[in-house]
């Protein structure tokens, strides 16, 4: 180990001056419990959620393949695998990566992580009773929000002790500035729980009327990807490559203006689900007008971190880390450009209600999202357990069936969805010949799926792997060296 | 970012914006549409849907009905919506005003379901669809539903709403015995029949 690799290099980053590594050491141990559990929560429900997706997939193309029970019908199987994933494996993943992250750039340790780790458990507790609640028939017929009424106060409930340290740490940050990861970190932690309590309570516990649900429903659904999950990942992003690579972000202010444009954009994009629906049509104008104006903080994110990456792709390509965050940083260029482009009434004329919306849906939680958060936990999990992953190997198949299963996935579901689209325009072509149309692109799609639960299986061989291993160091020994020496002076 | 204060007014700002702009200003505007009538006299639409079929839309949503099927008939020439016959007109606000729980659906993986009950008005044939989707549509993807289904023995003579197999159907039942909606699949196909879109709006009448 070199001595520039002892120091932090968070200092690069915020402008500030580094902090000490012991000093991190001490703030990463305060959180290992409940980061723990949130990690190990998250990886079990993204093998719950990718068996699901997988029968679910299969069961599309191939109606006759799955015993006749009612609950394995593609509907309740298709709802379990969507909860699971966000609120099992996004959620959860996000807890741990991103409080961590938070604690890390304030500087300040968790004071009472038993609080998290038992508002965790809730999380946790709520979700299994959801999914059984799903799978028995119990279950809202709103998508995102399948979990039935009882599970909303756990959830709602336990997300409050959850969210609420990661603003707790903000506000008594130690930290002398604020790094623009903290913006994001901030306002997810403070927008996921506006949009959940509104929808619960407009559209679960006192239905509004008629088409307002329809609206409400998707006002929440696309932000949860876009208030939430996004900003979030873009977080870790922002932490990650100047962190990994040891050279400050681009520029601050392409931060700046990336930050308020999609604040203002990504809020009003998600009416764009119901283009051609029975709402006022300046609604649907306003979400279209939006959407293509999300070009804006994508682009200069992009910029941003590409500028910042240049000079040093073979560091990328070397990084287990940076390999899974740049691959997501770019999935989320593309497919927010995407994205943009599917809101112009022309293309959602042929794009909606076909499988190429499926597709672009896992390209922004999939490629994007899900992609950054393993980079997050590569980086994360050796400084928790204070020992490194046990297998090379296993990260290369990772990252491999990963990313070549995503892709298919979504290459398979655009062409097919595209097809879908076009012959479901022309009414020359009798229906059942549009459904015909599509059966190889479903099943392009569970290959590529079966590609990603091979990844998911490595991903999780490694990590368990990794938490039984013998100990190596323990994270307070780092105490020591804290208070001993100076700290060490950051070699460029 | 060095005012905090400015950046926290920032984050509330934008959610509140786009709750107010999306949220309650559509509460405001269409949240409290009542029935009318095309003219004085008529009566007024849309009509409450009956209790069976209200019933039948429960299990509708919990079989996830929706997520392969939509509700709704976009306007004449966007997308082929008239021309496929999946209305004659253009939905709006006020036809889903009884509706506790919407169900416009945003995926088409098979066709459009607000006027079936107008396109397809055989009862057998929904329950035959429901039995094997093979039997009424070679191709299909729709997942078999024989759960909402029992076999039984024949008694004196056949259940009026038995299924009625084609003579060559492989999986028929033995010699007697016959295969019966059970009352979830009563209700189901109650409501899909219940699904009419043949009657007009002052805001949307036929061939709009």
């Amino acid at each position: 180990m070199t001595t520039s690799n002892i120091q932090d290099t968070t200092g690069y980053a915020t402008g500030h001056a580094p902090i000490h590594k012991t000093k991190l050491a001490a703030i990463d141990y305060s959180l290992k419990a409940p980061v723990l559990f949130f990690a190990c929560s998250a990886l079990i429900w993204l093998l719950i959620g990718t068996a699901f997706a997988l029968l679910a997939s299969f069961s599309l193309h191939s109606p006759k393949l799955l015993p006749n029970w009612e609950w394995l019908t593609f509907g309740r199987i298709r709802s379990a695998h969507l909860n699971s994933v966000a609120y099992g494996w996004g959620n959860n993943v996000v807890y741990a990566v991103c409080i961590w992250v938070m604690a890390r750039l304030c500087q300040t340790k968790i004071r009472y992580p038993n609080v998290l780790l038992t508002a965790g458990v809730f999380w946790n507790l709520g979700i299994t009773i959801g999914i059984a609640s799903i799978l028995s028939g119990n279950l809202n017929a709103v998508e995102w929000l399948e979990m039935p009424k009882m599970v909303s106060p756990i959830l709602g409930l336990s997300y409050v002790l959850i969210g609420v340290w990661g603003v707790m740490s903000f506000f008594y940050r130690e930290s002398p500035h604020v790094y623009v990861s903290q913006w994001y970190l901030l306002a997810g932690f403070f927008w996921f729980p506006w949009i959940y309590t509104a929808v619960q309570t407009m559209v679960i516990w006192f239905p509004a009327q008629g088409t307002v649900q329809a609206v409400t429903n998707w006002w929440f659904g696309h932000n949860a990807l876009g208030l939430w999950y996004t900003p979030m990942a873009i977080a870790v992003v922002y932490y990650l490559i100047p962190k990994v690579l040891g050279k400050p972000i681009h520029s601050y202010y392409l931060s700046v203006i990336g930050f308020w444009t999609l604040a203002l954009f990504y809020n009003w994009a998600g009416v764009h689900h119901l283009i051609g629906g029975p709402i006022p049509v300046w609604l649907v104008s306003a979400g279209v007008v939006a959407s293509v104006m999300m070009v804006i903080p994508v682009l200069v994110t992009a910029v941003n971190h590409h500028m910042t990456v240049v000079g040093s792709f073979r560091h990328v390509w070397d990084s287990p880390t940076l390999r899974f965050i740049v691959f997501g940083a770019m999935s989320y260029t593309l497919t927010s450009v995407l994205g943009s482009t599917m809101a112009l009434r022309e293309v959602n004329q042929i794009t909606h209600f076909t499988h190429f919306t499926v597709g672009h849906a896992h390209h922004g939680i999939y490629a994007f999202f899900t992609m950054v958060m393993f980079g997050g936990l590569y980086y994360m999990m050796p400084r928790m357990l204070q020992r490194e992953w046990p297998s090379v190997g296993l990260i290369h198949l990772h990252f491999w069936a990963a990313g070549i299963g995503i892709t298919i996935y979504v290459v398979g579901l655009s062409i097919g969805g595209w097809i879908q689209g076009l012959s479901m325009n022309n009414p020359d072509v009798p229906f059942i010949d549009v459904v015909r149309r599509t059966v190889p692109w479903l099943i392009s799609r569970s290959v590529g799926g079966s590609l990603m639960a091979l990844g998911h299986v490595a991903f999780a061989v490694n990590f368990i792997w990794m938490l039984c291993a013998k100990r190596v160091q323990e994270g307070p020994t780092m105490f020591y060296q804290a208070t001993s020496g100076e700290p060490i002076k950051v070699i460029p | 970012m060095k005012n905090i204060f400015l950046l926290f007014l920032g984050i509330l700002f934008t959610i509140a914006f786009s709750f107010t702009g999306i949220v309650l200003i559509s509460n405001v505007q269409y949240g409290k549409l009542k029935p009318v009538a095309m003219a004085e006299g008529e009566d007024t639409q849309p009509r409450e849907p009956s209790g069976i079929a209200q019933q039948g839309k429960k299990e509708y949503e919990t079989l996830g009905c929706l997520y392969c099927h939509s509700q709704q008939v976009r306007r004449k020439g966007f997308g082929a919506d008239f021309a496929r016959g999946w209305g004659d007109r253009q939905t709006v606000a006020r036809d889903y005003i009884f509706q506790k729980r919407v169900v416009l659906g945003t995926m088409r993986t098979g066709p459009d379901l607000t006027n079936v009950g107008e396109r397809l008005t055989d009862e057998s044939w929904h329950y035959l669809h429901l039995y094997d989707p093979q039997l009424t549509a070679k191709g299909s993807l729709m997942p078999p539903f024989k759960y909402l289904f029992r076999k039984q023995k024949i008694r004196d003579e056949r259940t009026p709403n038995a299924l009625k197999f084609p003579p060559d159907y492989k999986h028929q039942p033995e010699e007697g015995y016959e295969i019966v909606p059970t009352e979830n699949a009563e209700k189901l196909v109650a409501y899909l029949l219940s699904l009419k879109l043949n009657y007009e709006l002052p805001e949307s009448k036929f061939s709009q």
